[in-house]
């Protein structure tokens, strides 16, 4: 399938400057299961402090290549290089320090929100115990989530939860931060507000971050460059501009679906069926 | 038949991968000092109760059985040597290591399947803190701790179960003196050590079963339910397998 990809050293349109930011290469990656495979010769390359948004319908695969890019699942062929270090090979978690959030928060259930946000800076003995307190409030606070430092996850709403999992990865203060869907399951004022955070973590730190979102504001307002996937290939990488104005039918069908209540999909599915 | 030989060879080579990379976290257990204390905890303390309860009625069992048997052949005096070798070779630490694999096997199991089911493995894999070190490690080395302990207790409360069938049996009707006289006679600090030695292993590698079904669990609840079923059952199969082999190897 053909993609449209632009080189990101012209295209980017908000360069960072941190130092710290890393870049991802993805070589050539095909993920199977079994004999499915659902990602066939993906290949990006997206640059340092950029805010990079892969979209695309429910089971095209964004979930397994965003796993596949934090070295949660093992690539079929191709490789995922993150700042140079193959992400696949043991020991390269110490050289780059990334933070995955997940579609469903992941908290560890046994402990409280609190113990959730300083479990990482504790175990890796980054600070001394007030600091961590301090940088665990203040990630809780960005979230709006001071009230809840003590609560078990089993006492949060799943919004909540979502918000608990972005303000543990916003204290390991990583280089690069993927989100698997940061937005569905929260109200529109919480959704822009993660897509603020999202947007201001790369103005201050240089992030570079990796969203996987079906969430179109998201996608088009901070992102630097958007890739389309679908059954696995990717249709596009493009300015959310060029991609919004895509001539592809597919794309423009995806970003902007028309319901038409005369004419409905699975009516038009099953006729060609 | 294929499928589950191919599922018990990847079952004992991550076992074994497990085993190596969680005790190469040895040297680490200081800084995971209160998590290995919570282990010793819940597998030594919380577990005591009922080995005392078991143990004294299988010791008093034991006394009524070879009190039963040998007390019309006038060997009644031999109690006290039945029950404290069998106590101290065979049924203390098959008897713990049993009650391990039911009550904390389990719950090792449930906690660390629910825990891969629902990402928090893959969360802690994403903070560069490796399960082994923080589930698995503090726990192999709290049953190491804690298994000769309840062995050695389980010993003596079943000791102390025989002798007061022997005491209050009237058919029976041996001394407390006689009985622990028989058993000294009789029990080495060797057959001791040789049960505590069997526990041991049987421990480490109930605990180890635990962890590796828990870590390998995919899906979701109904599997989670699976593998604790699956993680008993393998540890129940391999403590009476091995006990045979051990006990040969021992002797």
């Amino acid at each position: 399938m053909e993609t449209t990809q632009t080189d990101p050293d012209t295209e980017t349109t908000r360069p960072a400057d941190n130092e710290a930011a890393v870049g991802v290469e993805v070589e050539g990656l095909r993920k199977s299961f079994g004999d499915t495979e659902v990602l066939h010769d993906i290949n990006l390359s997206i640059k340092p402090g950029e805010i990079f948004v892969i979209m695309g319908p429910s089971g095209s695969g964004k979930s397994v290549l965003l796993k596949t890019i934090a070295g949660l699942e093992t690539p079929t062929k191709g490789r995922v290089t993150i700042a140079g270090h193959d992400i696949a090979e043991r020991g390269s978690r110490e050289k780059v320090h990334m933070a995955l959030v997940f579609q469903a928060g992941a908290l560890f259930n046994s402990m409280t929100v609190f113990d959730n946000l300083a479990l990482y800076p504790t175990e890796h003995r980054l600070h001394g115990r007030k600091e961590i307190e301090k940088k665990v409030m203040d990630a809780l606070g960005i979230l709006s989530l001071e009230d809840a430092r003590d609560k078990m996850p089993s006492e949060l709403s799943g919004g909540m939860k979502k918000r608990v999992a972005i303000a543990r990865a916003l204290v390991m203060e990583p280089q690069l931060m993927l989100y698997d869907e940061p937005t569905s399951e929260l109200d529109p004022i919480m959704g822009a507000t993660i897509s603020e955070v999202i947007a201001d973590l790369r103005q201050e730190v240089g992030l570079t971050s990796i969203v996987v979102s079906h969430d179109r504001d998201l996608s088009l307002t901070i992102a630097d460059r958007v890739a389309i996937l679908m059954d696995g290939n990717l249709l596009a990488v493009d300015t959310p501009d060029k991609v919004r104005n895509s001539d592809n039918p597919v794309i423009n069908d995806f970003l902007n679906p028309v319901i038409d209540v005369n004419n409905p999909r699975f009516k038009q599915k099953k006729a060609a069926s | 038949m294929k499928k589950q030989v191919t599922e018990i060879l990847d079952d004992v080579g991550s076992a074994a991968v497990l085993v190596f990379r969680s005790m190469a976290y040895t040297p680490k257990v200081f800084g995971n000092w209160n998590r290995f204390i919570e282990q010793c905890h819940l597998i030594g303390y919380t577990t005591l109760p009922i080995v005392a309860i078991l143990s004294f009625f299988i010791g008093s069992v034991l006394a009524l059985q070879t009190g039963y048997a040998l007390v019309n052949l006038g060997g009644e005096t031999f109690i006290g040597a039945i029950v404290g070798l069998s106590m101290a070779r065979e049924l203390a630490p098959v008897m713990v290591a049993i009650l391990l694999a039911g009550r904390v096997g389990s719950a090792i199991t449930a906690e660390l399947a629910s825990m891969k089911v629902y990402n928090e493995i893959d969360a802690l894999v994403t903070m560069n803190i490796p399960p082994e070190r923080m589930l698995v490690m503090p726990r192999l080395l709290a049953a190491l701790a804690m298994m000769p302990v309840l062995t050695i207790i389980g010993n003596v409360i079943g000791w102390i179960g025989g002798a007061v069938v022997c005491q209050y049996v009237t058919f029976i009707g041996v001394s407390t003196e006689v009985y622990f006289q028989s058993l000294k006679s009789v029990v080495t600090f060797k057959d001791v050590m040789d049960g505590v030695i069997k526990a041991e292993i049987f421990g480490f590698l109930v605990i180890l079963i635990a962890c590796n079904t828990g870590l390998r669990t995919k899906g979701g609840p109904r599997e989670i339910g699976s593998s604790v079923t699956r993680a008993v059952v393998v540890s129940l199969i391999t403590i009476l397998v091995l006990d045979y082999f051990i006990t040969r190897a021992l002797m």
